[in-house]
């Protein structure tokens, strides 16, 4: 029972709204334009640094939400510069290393005064802001089966707010793809020349898109900072394949594919945690070997997957697939 | 109609009465190879055009620098009197001159009717702002898609228009892309290589679509291998070989011209080249 409860809590967790929202932001370059942009790790750092610092240095929260944007705006046009001109492939190599690149630095004994190096910044340095503005007690509150704290970390305020944004750039992404300027970046997934040849400046559209979705996923990162902490290491590699894990999960290109997958990722994996911990014996499997053990299984759910339904659980087979 | 060609000479880079586009001195290498070195070109306005040539003449690369998509080392060119040395291939097709490609680039995954409204012009939704408030651009978008199913229609492709772009057939395929370019009411159209995998019963309407375009005041400028099609429509033929235009004029004279049949069957494809015979 408490393996259920724990995973239907994780369904709707603000960590699960984060990756949810950055997924949409990853939607944007990949379901869109079909930009391969395997850092998108580092926009949400970057997102998360911005806010935190600035926060710490005084800042009112949506100077520090728009401090957030503007870094990682900063960042897409940086990287989109230099590599939006050349193949896919290139972008792909650019961002993975960039990326990397922002969590050395942010995780360096250099900027320790300023990003607090590779412990980074704690919590209750950042969050007070956000939590000033909850409505709601500041006591822990049980609604059906599920206990948190009104304000505090992850609490029932962050959860409103998390999914209310994540609606709110579902919409976003809704609105722009059936737009004319989705259908713009729709052809250049398809074939870049084409549209050349039919009057549009692709170079301007896939940077419109870079930035925009990393944006998206700064804010994802600003989600998932107010819940956690702000940890250059927890924004590492893994967690862009998981967003790609769970973007194509759900299914790229469509509206609620980033959501559900996300929701999907998350529950099985704290379920996986959960069974895994109570019928194999710690003998076999130690408690440490237990996280490793269960993203093992998500590896192999996700080469399932590919091989059983390319789409994703809510794609369209004929639009987006993986085999083709 | 008088023929505009009558007092045109028949020679390698004559110049035309109503050129739409001109061409001087354009030189293309990669590394020690020349593919194209074209001293002066001229087309014609309002007539169809054939470029051909055997295999590695240049024609291809020609065509994309014509277009933008590829640039040469020196050379002038200009289109309806505007000069476009270094000019993009968005704001060449944006002046009136589309191009379609050898190896059809039909958008696979976007339906029919999504690739001929992304042809459209002066649709402000496709700017990301005005995106954002469907009240600004549905107008518009009605008139495209009104345009869109006319096109459709006369391209025999309207019962499809809700398919996907990648489940038509090959020769579909060439017609989605001509009828697509003609979204944006271009002067000039120039065509890759249109009949390229069309199977026959096709070809013989491409034929008459590019027909049409010419009667409706369009300029065309075509690349094909298939002697056919270039003597039924062409009004005029450029024949390039090694990079260089070496004869110009009406199909059937151009066709008997010593040095075009020399560059297709080769010069001494009539000698013996056995030792004992020299």
């Amino acid at each position: 029972m408490d393996i259920l409860l724990n995973s239907l809590a994780s369904v709707f967790a603000p960590a699960t709204a984060a990756f949810a929202l950055a997924a949409i932001g990853l939607n944007f370059h990949f379901g869109l334009t079909g930009l391969l942009n395997m850092g998108h790790a580092g926009f949400m750092l970057l997102g998360m640094y911005g806010y935190a610092i600035s926060t710490q240095n005084g800042a009112p929260i949506y100077v520090a939400v728009l401090v957030a944007i503007a870094a990682a705006a900063a960042f897409g046009l940086l990287l989109g510069w230099p590599t939006l001109k050349l193949r896919g492939d290139y972008l792909a190599i650019a961002t993975i290393s960039a990326a990397e690149l922002i969590r050395y630095l942010g995780r360096s004994n250099s900027l320790q005064a300023l990003t607090g190096g590779s412990t980074g910044i704690r919590g209750n340095d950042f969050k007070f802001t956000f939590e000033e503005l909850s409505p709601l007690p500041s006591e822990n509150i049980t609604i059906l089966f599920w206990t948190n704290h009104g304000s505090l970390s992850s609490s029932w305020w962050l959860h409103i707010v998390a999914w209310v944004t994540v609606g709110l750039f579902a919409l976003l992404f809704w609105l722009l793809a059936r737009s004319p300027w989705g259908r713009v970046l729709k052809g250049i997934r398809e074939d870049e020349d084409a549209v050349r040849s039919l009057g549009k400046n692709v170079y301007s559209y896939k940077m419109q898109a870079l930035v925009l979705g990393g944006v998206i996923g700064a804010l994802g990162g600003v989600l998932w900072a107010l819940g956690n902490s702000v940890q250059p290491d927890s924004m590492g590699r893994p967690t862009t394949f998981w967003l790609w894990t769970l973007l194509l999960l759900g299914g790229a290109a469509t509206v609620f594919g980033p959501i559900l997958g996300s929701m999907v990722f998350w529950a099985s994996l704290v379920a996986i945690k959960g069974l895994a911990s109570a019928f194999i014996p710690t003998s076999v499997l130690s408690p440490v070997e237990l996280e490793p053990f269960s993203l093992v299984l998500v590896g192999i759910t996700l080469m399932c997957l590919v091989v059983f339904r390319p789409q994703g659980i809510l794609g369209n087979k004929r639009e987006l697939a993986f085999n083709d | 109609m008088t023929n505009p060609f009558a007092d045109v000479p028949h020679e390698p880079g004559a110049p035309k009465p109503d050129p739409i586009v001109i061409a001087d001195h354009v030189h293309r290498h990669f590394g020690g190879l020349t593919a194209v070195d074209v001293k002066h070109f001229e087309v014609q306005r309002n007539q169809i055009t054939a470029l051909i040539g055997p295999n590695g003449a240049g024609k291809s690369t020609f065509f994309n620098l014509l277009t933008g998509f590829d640039k040469p080392q020196t050379g002038e060119w200009q289109f309806n009197g505007h000069s476009l040395v270094g000019t993009s291939p968005a704001k060449i097709a944006r002046a009136g001159k589309v191009r379609t490609f050898q190896l059809t680039k039909a958008l696979n995954r976007m339906t029919v009717m999504e690739n001929m409204r992304l042809g459209a012009t002066a649709q402000n939704g496709e700017n990301f702002f005005v995106a954002l408030i469907p009240g600004l651009w549905k107008q518009r978008e009605k008139e495209i898609t009104a345009k869109a199913e006319a096109l459709l229609k006369r391209f025999k492709l309207y019962e499809k228009k809700d398919d996907y772009a990648g489940e038509l057939s090959g020769g579909q395929r060439k017609l989605l892309e001509m009828a697509r370019a003609l979204m944006s009411d271009p002067e000039m159209i120039m065509l890759d290589e249109p009949m390229a995998g069309v199977n026959p019963a096709l070809t013989e309407s491409l034929l008459e679509h590019v027909v049409e375009l010419r009667d409706e005041g369009k300029t065309v400028l075509f690349v094909e291998h298939d002697m056919h099609m270039v003597r039924r429509i062409a009004d005029w033929v450029v024949v390039m070989a090694e990079g260089s235009i070496i004869a110009e004029g009406p199909a059937d004279t151009v066709m008997k011209n010593k040095a075009v049949q020399d560059a297709y069957l080769g010069a001494h494809h009539d000698t013996d080249l056995s030792e004992d015979a020299s």
